[in-house]
């Protein structure tokens, strides 16, 4: 069994589904209609990447795993996904931030994806990427509009830049199971340059350089995962065995 | 042209199954009724969102959580058309939901109601939405235009989102005894609820005559009701649960099914604001509108900066 590529396709599933289960805490208390619609539209599509990489996952593992064995039923010191996703919704400031941050890194890393030598991840990447360059536009736009929207809203971007920043760090450093699918090193100069030339534009600064947290990727989390997983998995934990 | 003749003009278009449309002259009551209405459908859908919206971090398969993320995000959808239908006889959608958030406007009673189970997830798509669809599909015909066209869009998707209900509870219904019996329970607490949902009884209901004479309605309370117990009573058949009322049986004259007597103790409580989550909806409504007033105030500021700006490069 090729564990390097179970770990890598599990890292992929778990920060699409924890970013997807953030996002969705905003279903019906977003700041307005059209942006509740939107956010849990990113919440959707995140969802479904997630499910394509734990079924591909449960297809190497074999035996009886499934996409929702590989969801439900592992730890938080299982989970592999990025710190970033895991992090509080906060204000619609610190979410846009999140998405946007996120979003821009999930770019890059997908069109390295695409011309993956694993057809399967080339394949989902290639799918994917149409849905994250929307979200990457969208969190683009709201990073701009609320940088450069009022004083209040440029004080509530500047705070979740320095809740935020500091879990960039981790995209860029590889992890041992991921150095033969992707070189995370190399898109870190240009996502740096697009974050600064949206950040620009938002009238926002770039931080000076601070202190990277880093672990996620080694089941490594903050405090919010266990219960972030106490709520996705109640239900198959309360009745082992159910279908549902 | 007299008030008196533009009247009979309306009515008379009415009876000729034509649709009135914005611009069409209209008496101000029946302006004012399909605002209330549309905006108390509209209200509904958007408080709709939570009772489903809590169980979306909890739903026990990634498919399962994908199927109640786009039901409740066509819900919002809903709202969205909806708002929109309302908005094209003048009252904005600001004011609608002003009108929400004070108390004045009402939505569903329903959703006062607590999610308390899983279950619960089917129970509505089944219930609940398919006592809505009878509603609905009713009002695909309505004499408004604006309000008929959207109510053509939105009832495709609730047909839908009622079979994923009812196929849900069925895969409950077939899974372990705790899942039974949590499915039995879910449409023991939903049952009386749904049917609550069709209004008073003819003979008590204020606005009934009116609407019906002018097409916003084209069934009484009591028929829909009586429409949604035969085709419920058939159903529940098939996910072999019970719906809990001991006078349900079928009657060979009426050809209908007899049911049992409604609470309209209950239903009254609710509609004045004493339901178990009357106080937590409105509250969570008001509290995520006001926590994005800052965000909404953000947007105008940008679009108005930027708008300057382009005035300006063309000057």
């Amino acid at each position: 069994m090729d564990n390097f590529l179970i770990d890598y396709t599990l890292h992929l599933a778990d920060t699409s589904l924890i970013l997807a289960q953030r996002n969705a805490e905003w279903c019906g208390l977003g700041p307005v209609l059209e942006q509740d619609i939107a956010i849990t539209n990113i919440s959707l599509d995140l969802l479904g990447q997630a499910r394509n990489y734990y079924q591909y996952a449960a297809t190497i593992i074999g035996g009886t795993a499934t996409e929702d064995s590989l969801a439900y039923h592992r730890t938080e010191r299982e989970f592999k996904n990025l710190l970033l996703a895991e992090q509080p919704n906060g204000d619609w400031a610190q979410t846009i931030l999140r998405q946007y941050l996120f979003s821009q890194f999930q770019y890059l890393q997908l069109q390295q994806l695409q011309q993956s030598h694993n057809q399967q991840l080339a394949a989902i990447a290639a799918k994917a990427i149409k849905e994250v360059s929307y979200h990457l536009r969208w969190s683009s736009e709201w990073v701009i509009r609320l940088g450069d929207g009022t004083t209040e809203s440029n004080q509530r971007m500047q705070n979740a830049i320095s809740v935020l920043w500091p879990f960039t760090g981790e995209f860029f450093i590889p992890a041992n199971y991921e150095k033969e699918f992707i070189t995370v090193e190399t898109l870190q100069t240009p996502w740096l340059q697009n974050v600064d030339a949206i950040f620009t534009e938002a009238t926002l600064p770039i931080p000076a350089t601070t202190f990277m947290q880093q672990g996620g990727k080694q089941g490594l989390h903050t405090e919010a995962m266990g219960y972030i997983l106490a709520e996705l998995q109640y239900l198959q934990r309360t009745y082992p065995g159910a279908e549902w | 042209m007299s008030v008196l003749e533009l009247e009979q003009l309306f009515q008379q278009k009415i009876d000729a199954e034509q649709k009135i449309e914005p611009k069409d002259w209209m008496p101000d009551a029946y302006r004012k009724t399909n605002v209330r209405q549309i905006s108390q459908h509209a209200h509904s859908e958007i408080v709709g969102m939570l009772p489903e919206g809590n169980w979306i971090s909890r739903a026990p398969s990634l498919k399962r959580k994908a199927i109640l993320i786009a039901k409740v995000q066509d819900e919002a959808g809903h709202g969205l058309y909806l708002y929109s239908a309302a908005e094209t006889l003048g009252t904005s959608r600001n004011e609608m939901i002003n009108d929400l958030h004070s108390g004045k406007a009402k939505y569903s009673s329903i959703f006062n109601y607590p999610t308390l189970t899983w279950a619960d997830m089917g129970a509505i798509g089944w219930l609940v939405d398919g006592a809505a669809i009878l509603n609905q599909v009713m009002l695909c015909r309505t004499s408004y235009g604006p309000y008929a066209r959207a109510m053509v869009r939105i009832c495709k998707e609730e047909s839908f989102h009622q079979r994923q209900g009812f196929e849900s509870l069925l895969v409950l219904s077939k899974g372990t005894e705790a899942q039974k019996a949590m499915c039995q329970d879910a449409i023991n607490r939903w049952w009386w609820p749904s049917l609550m949902m069709f209004g008073p009884k003819d003979s008590e209901s204020t606005n009934s005559d009116q609407s019906m004479k002018w097409k916003i309605k084209r069934k009484t309370n009591d028929e829909l009701r009586q429409q949604f117990v035969d085709m419920c009573a058939q159903q529940v058949k098939l996910l072999g649960m019970t719906l809990p009322d001991p006078d349900l049986k079928w009657n060979e004259t009426t050809q209908h099914y007899d049911f049992g007597a409604i609470n309209w103790q209950e239903f009254w409580n609710v509609v004045k604001g004493n339901g178990p989550c009357n106080k937590e909806r409105l509250e969570a409504r008001r509290n995520a509108h006001a926590a994005g007033a800052w965000v909404r105030e953000a947007a105008i500021a940008y679009a108005t900066k930027k708008k300057n700006k382009q005035q300006k490069q063309v000057a």
